[in-house]
């Protein structure tokens, strides 16, 4: 795997910055000779707006040299990468392929926060959210609002979030950000979508992210340190937030847990680490419900009691997650995955989970219209 | 429930060609159509001919039962506030209006929208309030003509 500085890179694009990635990802399988052995690309980006460019499979596949080979683009929204990652595993178990590249990458620090955020909402419905004013944020401080009157979770503990995971980020040097900050930050800072606040929000980021994904049966070739994807699940929900039952919750993140944990044989407490989906703060308490690290309405007191912090039981985003880490949305997916390479493999550094085996990545698309769970295990 | 006005042979001369039609001249369950009939003062779901489920936005598929044959119903445009947030950092055309609440309405005829709620303080904002629709007097000039509904108190 491979994966490029998050952050604000000035001047690169995202063709540079997918063949930053994928750089890394071909000096870390030095028995893979790209030419010869990978035999598709699967990349997930979410937006043309940001760079005034489409089409762009064809467009990274020369950028990492390796023309001619088919290259598939994939969106959902921020989901996007997650859902290149599951079609590249129906490549492999189909049989066509064995060797594949399967990335994410999106360019957004170059656009004013404006211009972005109305980028983002182009994944909400625009006749009758983006019409209505309805921002991205928007969005998510509606479920905040449903939870809060719902559970009674606090703006207090949406913040311990945000700083758990700066926390974390100050561990991992391909972070947007590595500073600390602290309770009193998050809730002081600048509205944005009420309850929501700039702290709460992930921050706009540049940068991708690469895997080599292979068939069991040549895993080995390749590397001495191989991951298991062991279950993937997938589930969509109406594009409008408002056309659902219950906003304090994502539906799509149970169901694709749900088959996730199916197909791996596992349950929720098996799971050692895990990197979710905090594009909003709210968005990481209501994903600890819905993968079922516990009950409806406790995503809260989880946070509370340190159980999802590096130490505590189910250490989740170790990786500084989007909040810290940032969220170039079509990159998320794919680095997400990364992280939990690098802890099954024993090399995530200063944010190790000691013994780390089984892994877990959560990504949803949009108001979590597309969700996707993939489960992974270290190799025997 | 409300008036069924699905039935063509009630539409008038003059409303003709104001729709988007099939070839037999029935107004389609279309989102275009919603706001045409916004732009008359009007709020429109469709009703499933199947199952009695009141969509909005109107569709050709019933997304409870999977029918395809639906009338349009008239909505009362009342309802209650599901859940809301205030708007700070706004898409750059509603700049001007910030801060403003949005929210999701839940009509009494059993469909839900989103929305901007206006004539109402922001702290005054609660879950369960009684809203009621209203439209813009504007009209948008280019694409997407859509006319504005938005919510506000009852009382």
């Amino acid at each position: 795997m491979g994966i490029s500085k998050f952050g604000v890179r000035e001047g690169l694009y995202t063709r540079e910055l997918f063949a930053e990635a994928a750089r890394e990802a071909f000096d870390r399988c030095p028995n893979l000779n790209p030419k010869r052995d990978v035999q598709g690309l699967f990349v997930g980006m979410m937006s043309e707006s940001y760079e005034h460019q489409a089409h762009v499979a064809p467009l990274f596949l020369d950028w990492i040299g390796l023309l001619p080979i088919p290259a598939f683009r994939t969106e959902g929204a921020c989901a996007s990468s997650s859902v290149a990652l599951r079609v590249a595993l129906f490549s492999i178990a189909s049989g066509m392929y064995d060797v594949v590249l399967v990335g994410g990458v999106e360019k957004m620090t170059h656009l004013s926060t404006t211009g972005v955020t109305e980028i983002l909402a182009m994944a909400s419905d625009f006749p009758f959210e983006q019409w209505h004013g309805i921002s991205f944020p928007g969005i998510f401080g509606m479920m905040a609002v449903d939870h809060m009157h719902r559970y009674g979770t606090t703006e207090e503990q949406l913040a311990k979030v945000a700083v758990k995971n700066h926390e974390h980020g100050v561990l991992n040097p391909k972070a947007h950000f590595q500073k600390r900050i602290r309770v009193e930050d998050v809730l002081s800072s600048t509205p944005v979508a009420w309850p929501l606040k700039l702290y709460d929000c992930c921050p706009r980021s540049d940068g991708a992210a690469c895997l080599v994904i292979t068939s069991p049966k040549v895993a080995r070739k390749f590397t001495d340190t191989p991951v298991d994807i062991v279950g993937s699940g997938q589930a969509q929900d109406t594009l409008g937030l408002f056309e659902r039952d219950n906003f304090s919750g994502m539906k799509v993140t149970r169901l694709a847990a749900q088959q996730a944990y199916k197909m791996a044989n596992v349950k929720p407490e098996d799971i050692d680490v895990a990197e979710v989906h905090d594009c909003f703060t709210i968005a990481e308490i209501m994903a600890y419900e819905d993968l079922g690290f516990c009950g409806p309405g406790e995503g809260g007191k989880l946070i509370d009691e340190g159980v999802t912090q590096l130490g505590g039981k189910i250490p989740v985003n170790t990786s500084g997650g989007l909040k810290a880490k940032g969220h170039p949305v079509g990159a998320t997916g794919a680095a997400q995955a990364c992280e939990i390479y690098l802890q099954l493999t024993n090399q995530a550094d200063r944010r190790q989970v000691s013994g780390a085996e089984v892994g877990l990545t959560e990504n949803v698309g949009g108001s979590a219209s597309t969700g996707v769970v993939h489960i992974y295990r270290r190799g025997d | 429930m409300s008036e069924v006005i699905g039935n063509m042979t009630t539409v008038t001369s003059q409303e003709k060609g104001a729709f988007i039609r099939d070839e037999k001249g029935l107004i389609l369950p279309t989102v275009e159509n919603f706001y045409r009939f916004c732009a008359e003062g009007k709020l429109m779901a469709v009703k499933c001919n199947h199952c009695g489920a009141v969509i909005c936005p109107p569709r050709s598929i019933c997304p409870k039962c999977f029918g395809n044959d639906s009338e349009w119903v008239e909505l009362k445009g009342r309802g209650k506030l599901l859940t809301y947030t205030i708007i700070h950092f706004p898409p750059s055309q509603f700049q001007a209006l910030a801060p403003y609440a949005v929210g999701i309405l839940r009509l009494n005829e059993g469909t839900q929208l989103p929305g901007m709620i206006k004539n109402v303080k922001l702290g005054d904002l609660r879950i369960g309030m009684d809203l009621l629709v209203d439209f813009e007097a504007t009209l948008p000039k280019e694409w997407p003509k859509w006319p504005r509904y938005f919510f506000k108190p009852a009382s």
